[in-house]
């Protein structure tokens, strides 16, 4: 009989169980960490059709967000500007470079630039920007630093535990609604955020949305 | 046994080097396993679409109509000029009130949309000028701009004109008028003479 089942075989329950448990942790760690928005979603930097810098305009030329994305604050959906606002002023800023070739192209025969889109929530999730923005929330909260991003990058999850987090504390969030596209703003201190924020959510009747039809209708 | 921790080993290697860490950035678009419905049939503004003929989501307006809330009709507050002709309105037209929430909108939206060219003054030190990138910028304060209709200069921001771009499509009727009411305000900050200060301050100034 010994010649069937040889000697290691005796060890075969041990192993088994070793890999079973080496295998499902690493498993389960895997999933837990990659298959998540944190792994997925945050740091997606596609490659745009023109270079175009948020730190150089945005930062540099000191330019408000809602010179270019002036629907944020109207609409839930915060528009892309179209290549005649850039002309505005590449009519003589780089009048001739190669790098706004595309740009110029696209004003003249009105055919829209293909940017790639980068921030997506899926769509059973309701968002609007002009609640948030009309609501003391400044863009780095969800978008973190654009104005320092040569190419924009996702920086936030948006995951439900992102939104909800903020959704049940949003004291913690508000700043002056003149301090909104001001993406360096810092509050002065925990405490006076903190009483800004209650004294905000007063002022504004921000309420704390956690119902599930807030987001999902 | 040795062999199957050393296979557990490389193989968690081989993820962690190829999958690297969370927040890497990455030109590769976001993996959705099942995504029917996150990503549904609808469309989305300023998203590609097969359906028309130019790709288009957002469709423009068809030639001839007017969507609604347009401003469309021939009005003073629309144009900034009189219905039918090309005379501009003398001033800003009744139905805008100038207040002090129109003149706080005024300042904001200049600050926004004029201020990287013709600054912040309107002096047209904008940004864009100081660091010599652009060539052509008109000064605000300049007399002959000092004294254009209030219709004129609204006809200037909806339409562009000679090398400045058009804000029409992107600033609404309300916000122009406030623009406008903002601009006269900034060219008054520099019109001021000794009169307009009340007397007992006068001899301050003076020193
Ligand atoms: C000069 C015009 C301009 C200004 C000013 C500007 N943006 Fe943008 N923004 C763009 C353009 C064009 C794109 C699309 C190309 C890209 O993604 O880089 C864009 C893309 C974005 C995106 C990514 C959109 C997506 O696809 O998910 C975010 C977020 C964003 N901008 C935020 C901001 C914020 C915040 C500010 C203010 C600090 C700002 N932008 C100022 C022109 C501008
Ligand atoms: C307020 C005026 C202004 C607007 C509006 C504007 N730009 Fe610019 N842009 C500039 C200036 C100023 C520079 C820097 C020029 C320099 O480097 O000398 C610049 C530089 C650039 C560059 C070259 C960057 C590099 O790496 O050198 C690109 C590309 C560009 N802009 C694209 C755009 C696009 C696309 C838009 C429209 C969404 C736009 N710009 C709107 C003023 C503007
Ligand atoms: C409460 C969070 C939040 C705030 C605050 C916020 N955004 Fe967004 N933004 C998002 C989300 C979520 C998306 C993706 C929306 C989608 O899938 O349609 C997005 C998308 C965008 C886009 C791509 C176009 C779109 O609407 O899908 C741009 C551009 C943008 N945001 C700019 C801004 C600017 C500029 C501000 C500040 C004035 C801002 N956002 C403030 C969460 C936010
Ligand atoms: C930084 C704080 C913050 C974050 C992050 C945030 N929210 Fe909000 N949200 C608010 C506040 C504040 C309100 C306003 C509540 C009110 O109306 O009083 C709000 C309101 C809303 C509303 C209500 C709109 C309506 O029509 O009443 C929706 C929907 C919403 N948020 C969705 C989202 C989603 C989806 C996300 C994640 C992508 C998100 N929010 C992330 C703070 C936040
Ligand atoms: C503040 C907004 C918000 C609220 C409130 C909210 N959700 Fe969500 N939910 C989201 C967002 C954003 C996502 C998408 C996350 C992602 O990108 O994977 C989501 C995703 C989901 C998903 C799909 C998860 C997946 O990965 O497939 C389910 C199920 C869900 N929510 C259920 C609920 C339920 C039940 C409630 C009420 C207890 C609720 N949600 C309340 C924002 C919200
Ligand atoms: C992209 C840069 C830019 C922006 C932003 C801009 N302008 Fe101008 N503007 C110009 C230039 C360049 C001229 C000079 C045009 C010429 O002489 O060809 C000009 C000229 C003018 C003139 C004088 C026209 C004349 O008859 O000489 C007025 C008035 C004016 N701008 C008002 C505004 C107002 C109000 C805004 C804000 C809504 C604004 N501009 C935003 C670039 C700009």
């Amino acid at each position: 009989m010994s010649d069937i089942f040889p000697k290691w075989t005796n060890r075969l329950p041990l192993m088994m169980i070793t890999g079973a448990l080496l295998g499902g942790t690493g498993v389960t760690a895997g999933v837990w960490y990659y298959c998540t928005n944190k792994y997925a979603n945050v740091g997606y930097m596609p490659v745009q059709p023109v270079a175009f810098s948020h730190a150089i305009h945005a930062d540099q030329l000191g330019m408000d967000c809602r010179y270019c994305h002036n629907a944020v604050e109207k609409s839930w959906y915060s528009n892309i500007p179209t290549s005649t606002l850039c002309m505005n002023c590449h009519n003589q800023v780089l009048k001739d470079d190669p790098k706004l070739a595309l740009v110029r192209e696209s004003a003249q025969s009105g055919e829209p630039i293909h940017w790639v889109q980068i921030h997506k929530v899926p769509d059973y999730v309701f968002f609007n920007h002009s609640v948030h923005v009309n609501r003391g929330l400044s863009c780095v909260e969800c978008h973190g630093q654009v104005n320092k991003m040569d190419e924009v990058h996702q920086a936030k999850s948006l995951n439900m535990t992102f939104c909800l987090d903020c959704h049940r504390d949003p004291a913690a969030h508000l700043r002056p609604l003149d301090k909104i596209t001001d993406l360096d703003w810092q509050p002065k201190s925990e405490e006076s955020q903190r009483a800004d924020g209650a004294k905000f959510m007063h002022d504004w009747k921000v309420e704390s949305l956690q119902n599930c039809s807030t987001c999902h209708r | 046994m040795r062999y199957l921790l050393l296979i557990f080993a490389l193989a968690v290697v081989v993820v962690m080097v190829v999958g690297g860490r969370r927040g890497d950035l990455s030109r590769r678009p976001p993996i959705e396993l099942f995504a029917d419905m996150d990503r549904q049939p609808k469309l989305r503004p300023q998203a590609p679409n097969d359906f028309f003929g130019d790709g288009r989501s957002s469709r423009l307006g068809v030639a001839g109509t007017v969507a609604r809330g347009d401003h469309y009709q021939d009005l003073p507050i629309n144009t900034g000029h009189m219905p039918g002709v090309t005379n501009v309105v003398e001033s800003i037209p009744a139905e805008i009130k100038v207040d002090e929430a129109l003149m706080n909108r005024g300042q904001q939206r200049f600050n926004i949309n004029c201020s990287p060219c013709h600054g912040a003054q309107g002096d047209g030190n904008g940004i864009t000028k100081r660091i010599g990138a652009m060539g052509v910028v008109a000064d605000l304060h300049d007399p002959r701009i000092v004294k254009m209709t209030d219709g004129e200069l609204f006809g200037i921001i909806t339409n562009g004109k000679g090398l400045m771009g058009a804000y029409g499509p992107n600033v609404p009727v309300e916000d122009r008028w406030a623009i406008v009411a903002y601009l006269r305000a900034l060219q008054l900050s520099r019109l001021g003479t000794l009169d307009d200060v009340p007397a007992p301050f006068r001899a301050q100034l003076k020193k």
